[in-house]
C-alpha cells in the first residue's frame, strides 16, 4: 500500500502526542509500518504543536509537508485553519471548534479570524467539525478531547474497534482509562 | 516483540541490551529520553550530572573501571564536555563507550544549528550516524564491539528527527558482560606530555585502522537501482527524505558511519554515474571529503545550502522539479508563539524588570521566552551559564552606569550547569553585578529534570539538595535575598534594593514551576465586569489565560491556576 499520511495538530498541552500514539499503536497492529514524528521542548510551551503519523508497506520520510496529508485532525479551529495548505486534494479535515486565543490576539495586535469552518469548507477541505470540548467535559474532564477526536476518526478509518480498544489501554493511565474510554465512544458516534 | 519506539527510546533499549552499566548525562532537547528510558532499566545505573563535561568524565570513569558507559547531550552539550572528549580520543576506552550527541536541524528548540560531525573530525574520535529507531538500536549494540575492538570512545550522532519519530523496534534480551578487569596503565591513562605523545601516535594509526574499517562497515550501504539516472550520497534523516522523495530514481549510498569516511567505497559509488548529488544536512563535510579524495563529480550545498533540513519537498523540487500543490486560506492566521504558561513564576519576575526598565542578561530555560512579546524584557541569550558571565562583561565595560539597572537571569538547573563559575568571577573580581536565579525547583524547559537544587535524583529518590542562599554567601556574595514572584510589590522591592547596592548581589526568585504535580493550585479567578474599566494592565502580564472581550477582561477559568498575580495588578479589584 501506499503510503498514508495524517498529521494531528494542536495548542501545546492539547495532549497531540498521546493521541500520535494511540493512532501510531492502531495502525502498528493493523500491520502497517509506522513512523510517529513528534516535535518536543519548547513548542510545547503552549505553542502549536504537530505530530506526523505515517503509515504503509514501506514508511521512508517522518516528516508531513504541504500538499501531503490525507488527514488533518485539528484540536483547536486556528491551528486547523494553518494545516490547511498541508492537506492533500480531497483530504479530511476533522476539527474540533474549541477556540484558544494565541498571545498576539490576546495582545490585541491581530484578531482571531471569524467563520473559520465555513472559510475552510469553502476552500475545498472536507471539514467534520466536532464540538469535542464539551463531549470530553461530558466523557468526565475537557482534557480528552484529544481522544473525543481519535473517536471520530475512528469511525472514519475501517480498522476493528479491539485494536483501538487495545490501544488505548496501552496508551492511557488506567486510572484514567474508563474515561477515556467513554471520550473515545462519544467522539465515535459524534 | 515488535514495539513502536522514539529513537531516543530505542537507544535506550540498545544501551540495555548490550549491557551498559553506568550512564551520566545532562538534559537537552532532543536527548533528553534516552537517559530516561535508560533510567527505566534496573539493571542500568542513570543519573543526571550537573553538566555535560561532567557527564562525559563519569562515564570515561565507568569505561576506564570496566563497565560499558554511556553519557548523551544535545549539540551544544558537546561543546561543553569538548575539554574531555579531545583526550578521551588519546586515552581510548577500557569498556566500550558511547557519546550521544543529538544534532537540531531546523532549531526546533535550539539557540544554534551547529553540526557536530565537525567535533568528531577534529577530535578524531569514530562517530556513526543512524536514521530510523531500529537503527538506533542496532548502531548502539555495534558501537559497543566496536569501541572495544578499536579502542575509542564512539559518537553517535542523532537528530530531531531520528530522537523524536516512533518506528517499529524489535526487542531483544540483555547481554551481560562481565566488568573487564581493571590495570594500572598510566601510559594509557594518565595524558601527560610523555605518555600523550605516544597516545597521540596510536590514535594516528587508529585512524588508519577504522577507516579501512569504513569501507566494510555494514552501516555504509549501497542501494543500486537500474532505473537510476543519478546516484546520491547521503546519510541521517536525510536519507529518509531521499528514498521518499527519488524512490527509484537514484542509487544511493547512505552512510551511517560519518567519521572517519570511506574513500574506495565512495570512489566506486562515484564512478557509476555522471551525476552524484551529496545530500546532508547542515555543513558539506561528505561533499567536501568527496573532492579531497577526487570524486568531483558531486553537487551538495550548491543545490541545498546549509540551513535546516532538507525534507522531501526539497529534494523532488530541486532535483526533479516536482511541486506539490495545495489550498491555504485568503485569511491572515496569527501566529502562535510558546509562551509562558498561566501561572509561570517567571512572569512576575519579568514584569518586574520590564516595568523597572532593566537591561537584562538571559540564559537557557523557559525563562528565555522573557524575551517575547508583551515583556519583551530580555536583551541577551547566548549560551548555558552566560547570563552571569555577560553581566560582569557588560558591568566592567560601563562600570556605574550599568551597574545600578542591569541585572543577569539564570534557572537553577542552569546556576547549577555552569552559571556558578560566573558567580565566582563577580565575587573574585569585584564586579558590581546583580544576580538574579529563577528557582523553579526543576530543569523545566527539557521537560521536568530533576537536578542538584531539588533533592532528588534522575529515578526521583530523595538525594542531596545544594542550598542555593549558602552557596552563593560561600562564593563570596554578601547581599543574598529571596523573593517570591508571586508577590509583585516585593520583588519588585528587592530588585530596585539590590541595584541600588554598591556590592554584588544575588536574588532567589523562589518558586516552584507551576506544572509539577506537586503544586496545589489556587482556585482560578474571575473578572467582575461590573469593576473591570478595560483598562489592560493585566494583559500587560502576557498571561495566556488572560485576553480581553467586549472591552473588558476575560479569564479561561480551565488554564487559570489561580497565582493572583493579575489581581495585584488590578487597581479596580476586578479580579477575584
Amino acid at each position: 500500500m501506499e503510503t498514508k499520511s495524517i498529521m494531528i495538530v494542536g495548542v501545546g498541552g492539547q495532549g497531540s502526542l498521546l493521541a500520535s500514539r494511540l493512532l501510531g499503536n492502531v495502525l502498528l497492529a493493523q500491520g502497517y509500518d509506522v513512523k510517529v514524528s513528534e516535535v518536543h521542548g519548547m513548542s510545547q510551551r503552549g505553542g502549536s504543536v504537530v505530530t506526523y503519523v505515517k503509515y504503509g508497506d514501506k514508511v521512508y520520510s517522518p516528516v508531513v509537508e504541504k500538499g501531503e496529508a490525507d488527514a488533518v485532525i485539528s484540536f483547536e479551529l486556528l491551528e486547523a485553519a494553518r494545516c490547511l495548505p498541508y492537506l492533500k486534494k480531497g483530504g479530511k479535515l476533522i476539527t474540533s471548534t474549541q477556540q484558544i486565543d494565541p498571545m498576539p490576539v490576546i495582545t490585541g495586535a491581530a484578531e482571531y479570524p471569524e467563520n473559520l469552518v465555513e472559510k475552510l469548507r469553502n476552500a475545498g477541505a472536507d471539514v467534520t467539525a466536532v464540538d469535542a470540548l464539551s463531549l470530553a467535559e461530558q466523557a468526565g474532564t475537557a482534557k480528552a478531547s484529544n481522544v473525543v477526536l481519535m473517536g471520530v476518526l475512528a469511525a472514519r478509518m475501517d480498522y476493528p474497534d479491539e485494536l483501538w480498544q487495545k490501544a488505548l489501554e496501552q496508551c492511557v493511565p488506567p486510572k484514567f482509562l474508563e474515561l477515556n474510554k467513554k471520550a473515545f465512544e462519544l467522539g465515535k458516534n459524534a | 516483540m515488535k514495539k513502536l519506539m522514539l529513537g531516543n527510546e530505542a537507544f535506550a533499549r540498545g544501551l540495555y541490551e548490550a549491557g551498559c552499566r553506568v550512564v551520566s548525562s545532562y538534559p537537552g532537547t532532543p536527548s533528553t529520553e534516552i537517559t530516561e528510558e535508560a533510567a527505566k532499566y534496573d539493571e542500568i545505573y542513570a543519573e543526571w550530572a550537573p553538566n555535560e563535561k561532567v557527564a562525559m568524565e563519569t562515564a570515561l570513569g565507568a569505561s576506564v573501571a570496566g563497565a560499558r558507559s554511556f553519557c548523551g547531550m544535545k549539540h551544544v552539550g558537546l561543546n561543553v564536555a569538548a575539554d574531555p572528549l579531545y583526550t578521551a580520543a588519546y586515552t581510548g576506552v577500557n569498556a566500550g563507550m558511547i557519546i550521544a550527541v543529538a544534532d537540531d536541524q531546523g532549531m526546533h528548540s535550539s539557540q544554534n544549528e551547529q553540526d557536530s560531525r565537525h567535533h568528531a573530525i577534529a577530535s578524531k574520535v569514530p562517530m556513526l550516524e543512524p536514521s530510523d529507531s531500529g537503527e538506533c538500536k542496532e548502531f548502539v549494540k555495534k558501537a559497543f564491539e566496536l569501541s572495544e575492538e578499536f579502542d575509542t570512545p564512539f559518537i553517535i550522532r542523532m537528530s530531531t528527527r531520528v530522537a523524536h519519530s516512533q518506528s517499529s523496534v524489535e526487542m531483544l534480551d540483555r547481554e551481560e558482560p562481565e566488568l573487564k578487569e581493571y590495570t594500572k596503565n598510566p601510559q594509557k591513562y594518565v595524558m601527560m606530555p610523555a605518555y600523550a605523545k605516544g597516545r597521540h601516535v596510536f590514535v594516528e594509526e587508529r585512524t588508519k585502522k577504522l577507516t579501512e574499517y569504513a569501507e566494510v562497515c555494514p552501516f555504509n550501504r549501497t542501494e543500486i537501482s537500474e532505473t537510476a539516472e543519478f546516484g546520491v550520497i547521503t546519510n541521517g534523516a536525510a536519507y529518509q527524505y531521499v528514498k521518499e522523495a527519488l524512490g527509484d530514481k537514484a542509487s544511493v549510498l547512505k552512510l551511517g558511519m560519518v567519521n572517519p569516511l570511506p574513500v574506495k567505497l565512495i570512489q566506486d559509488f562515484a564512478k557509476r554515474y555522471e551525476k552524484i548529488y551529496v545530500i546532508e544536512e547542515l555543513d558539506g563535510i561528505i561533499e567536501q571529503h568527496c573532492r579531497n579524495i577526487g570524486a568531483n563529480n558531486v553537487q551538495g550545498k550548491e543545490i541545498f545550502g546549509y540551513i535546516g533540513e532538507l525534507p522531501q519537498s526539497v529534494i523532488a523540487e530541486k532535483l526533479l522539479g516536482i511541486k506539490k500543490e495545495y489550498a491555504q486560506l485568503d485569511e491572515n492566521i496569527p501566529i502562535r508563539p510558546p509562551v509562558m504558561c498561566a501561572g509561570c513564576p517567571h512572569r512576575g519576575l519579568f514584569y518586574c524588570l520590564k516595568k523597572l526598565g532593566v537591561t537584562v542578561s538571559g540564559d537557557i530555560g523557559c525563562y528565555t521566552l522573557g524575551a517575547a512579546a508583551p515583556l519583551n524584557a530580555i536583551d541577551t541569550t547566548i549560551c548555558m551559564g552566560a547570563s552571569i558571565s555577560a553581566l560582569h562583561g557588560f558591568n566592567k565595560a560601563r562600570g556605574n552606569e550599568s551597574e545600578h539597572k542591569t541585572v543577569a537571569v539564570i534557572g537553577d538547573s542552569t546556576f547549577m550547569h555552569s552559571g556558578m563559575t560566573g558567580l565566582v568571577n563577580i565575587a573574585y573580581n569585584n564586579s558590581n553585578s546583580t544576580v538574579i536565579i529563577l528557582d523553579n525547583s526543576i530543569t523545566g524547559m527539557t521537560g521536568h529534570q530533576q537536578n542538584p537544587t531539588t533533592g532528588k535524583n534522575l529515578r526521583g529518590d530523595p538525594a542531596a539538595a545544594v542550598n542555593l542562599e549558602e552557596l552563593c554567601r560561600a562564593i563570596g556574595i554578601k547581599r543574598v535575598r529571596v523573593t517570591d514572584p508571586y508577590h509583585l510589590a516585593e520583588t519588585e522591592q528587592a530588585i530596585k534594593e539590590e541595584l541600588a547596592a554598591d556590592e554584588a548581589s544575588v536574588i532567589i526568585s523562589r518558586r516552584p514551576c507551576a506544572l509539577l504535580k506537586y503544586v496545589k493550585h489556587n482556585p482560578p479567578f474571575r473578572v467582575d465586569t461590573d469593576k473591570c474599566v478595560g483598562c489592560k494592565a493585566c494583559m500587560k502580564l502576557g498571561c495566556p489565560a488572560i485576553s480581553i472581550h467586549g472591552k473588558k477582561a476575560v479569564i479561561d477559568h480551565t488554564q487559570c491556576v489561580g497565582c493572583g498575580i493579575c489581581k495585584e495588578q488590578c487597581k479596580f479589584g476586578a479580579i477575584e
